[in-house]
């Protein structure tokens, strides 16, 4: 079997550790100072394409980005992670946040462009929590869809997928080229080191403007964010002292 | 006054695009019996105001389809049996949706938000170019729908400009639709010629006499401070007493403790019992993410700081060692 060409997807997001804060006005959360990161689902998927060349099936990993400039700083991990070269489709900023269609159309163009064997991306972002863009890109591709995979192997012309269900694993066969997201279990992503992280600034990493890529200005987004608001928190409770006051209390409230 | 007009016309054209909602919900099922969230989302289709109808494809459709049937409020179920729909492929359910809603001309289209959801319904959508809403906790109106981001820490209230609005349900969101009282008319669909860029191999399935983890009334839930698979016997035995379902933190599952399917959370299941006891769990914001809805919380952990404890209805500071087989013991006695 040749060496495939991979992309993947990925996404910055605020990390997963910060506790978000909806901005004034209701219509986004606060971002300034706050600290984001290479979506977790997304570091996944790009540890797996790097493995994937690093076992010889895969010849290229291209990493790929739709966001804006701010997006440069996560496709430079991605290239200390392993991946070959970047593209970061720029949107300007101040524009309304892309959702999972807007992302997924620009994904379709940049695979005609590159012509990759094999897409991947995360399972979902920790942000706007979709979980869409692989299955949408999968559409617009009319490509096979393996979504939330916890193993991969590749055959000729065909990738066997291990996907996680609500009660238990099911194996896929997929005729290639196909879109692939990432679940949690499909493995664990190493760490930069600083080598590679020193030698990451001298991969190519090339600005793409949205527009340019389209060939027309892009259409806006056809759900609208009317309001954010921040949940109701629950009140913390009261502590029991021992098992049988537990026990009393659930009575009580006729939980048992 | 011509304002006033047009905006009476505007209010008329309204009730009138509300009258002529039609809404399509995709049955998941086993070939044997319907999954209890296809009933969570044909509540949400019934709160839209229009027809409702229901598509059962697979392998082995009639039994499922006389299910379908019965339950209130579906007025039509329409029936695809075939071959192609081993394994319920996205690939080989999506022409099929298609032509369905070619025929019919459904406003809306929807599917509980669960792995076979999940996995169909955005394809669905970008096959139709319209933008999907995911796991929706609320309709407001047939184009206005509430849901969360950031693991449930942000309620998103969202305006669909789509002609046709897709989108999965939360199923702890919506009451279950009741299964009997209900006559739908069947009608049986021709399945489109088969795509075949996709084939199912095998699956294989936890086993489990205990309630299903998304539809139970009371879920016991293990973490780190478990220690080993070993361990969790202990949360069986509590849950035995207590018929409940058995959940999982991801650092559990990551452990090896038990498997993936059990995890409860951001990315793993959505659960809201009437009991959740989390014992040895943190309380990381991924983990509360599926399960702060629940109705009552209660926490046994022996780190007193522990963040579970500040959405925990009842606290107990305690070794799980010694407070879970205990309470055991205490519930055998009743």
């Amino acid at each position: 079997m040749a060496p495939l060409k991979v992309l993947v997807g990925v996404k910055r997001v605020i990390d997963f550790a910060v506790k978000v804060r909806v901005a004034p006005g209701g219509q986004g959360v606060q971002e300034q100072g706050v600290k984001h990161s290479l979506n977790p689902f997304c570091e996944i998927a790009l540890e797996e394409a790097v493995r994937l060349r690093e076992k010889g099936d895969a010849a290229e990993v291209v990493v790929a980005s739709v966001g804006t400039r701010q997006s440069q700083e996560v496709l430079r991990t991605a290239l200390a992670l392993g991946a070959d070269r970047a593209v970061l489709v720029e949107v300007p900023p101040g524009g309304p946040a892309l959702g999972p269609r807007e992302v997924a159309a620009a994904l379709s163009r940049l695979v005609a462009r590159e012509s990759p064997h094999l897409v991947l991306l995360g399972k979902q972002a920790i942000d706007d929590d979709c979980n869409q863009t692989g299955q949408l890109l999968a559409a617009a591709l009319d490509w096979a869809q393996g979504t939330f995979v916890s193993r991969l192997a590749l055959e000729a012309g065909a990738v066997r997928v291990q996907r996680e269900l609500d009660g238990g694993l099911e194996t896929l066969r997929l005729r290639l080229p196909a879109v692939l997201s990432a679940d949690l279990r499909l493995n664990q992503p190493r760490y930069a080191s600083l080598p590679s992280i020193m030698k990451a600034k001298k991969k190519p990493l090339e600005l793409l403007p949205l527009p340019e890529l389209l060939g027309c200005p892009p259409a806006p987004p056809r759900l609208r964010v009317l309001r954010l608001e921040e949940p109701p928190g629950r009140q913390g409770g009261q502590r029991v002292e021992n098992v049988a006051a537990l026990l009393e209390r659930l009575a009580a409230a006729g939980r048992i | 006054m011509l304002r006033a007009v047009a905006a009476q016309r505007l209010r008329r054209a309204a009730s009138l695009i509300q009258r002529f909602q039609s809404t399509l919900v995709i049955a998941e099922h086993n070939n044997e019996t319907l999954t209890p969230i296809t009933l969570n989302a044909i509540t949400a289709a019934k709160r839209l105001g229009g027809e409702v109808s229901c598509l059962v494809a697979g392998t082995s459709c009639d039994k499922v389809a006389q299910e379908v049937s019965k339950v209130q409020g579906v007025a039509k179920v329409l029936v695809a049996q075939h071959d192609t729909y081993k394994g319920f492929l996205a690939e080989e359910l999506t022409p099929l949706i298609l032509e369905t809603h070619k025929k019919y001309n459904y406003t809306h289209i929807c599917a509980g938000a669960s792995a076979f959801g999940k996995n169909l319904i955005p394809r669905v959508a970008g096959k139709l170019d319209v933008a999907p809403v995911s796991d929706i906790i609320e309709i407001q109106s047939p184009d206005t729908f509430v849901r969360t981001m950031y693991a449930g820490n942000i309620l998103c209230t969202v305006q669909c400009d789509e002609a046709i609005k897709v989108f999965t349900v939360r199923g702890t969101s919506f009451e279950a639709a009741p299964t009997s009282g209900g006559s739908a008319s069947l009608e049986k669909l021709t399945p489109p010629p088969p795509v075949g860029l996709s084939e199912w191999i095998d699956q294989q399935l936890t086993k489990s006499d205990r309630p299903e983890l998304t539809s139970a009334k009371v879920v016991v839930s293990g973490g780190r401070g478990l220690k080993s698979s070993e361990n969790f016997k202990l949360l069986y035995d509590l849950a035995d007493q207590l018929h409940a379902a058995v959940g999982a933190s991801r650092a559990a599952v990551d452990a090896g403790f038990v498997p993936n399917d059990m995890q409860v959370g951001q990315t793993g299941k959505i659960v809201a019992p009437e009991l959740y006891i989390a014992v040895g769990i943190s309380g990381a914001i991924q983990h509360l993410a599926g399960m702060k809805d629940s109705k009552t919380i209660v926490a046994i952990n022996k780190d007193p700081e522990a963040p579970i404890f500040q959405v925990a209805d009842f606290g107990l500071v305690a070794d799980l060692f010694q407070a879970v087989p205990e309470m055991t013991e205490l519930l055998k006695k009743k």
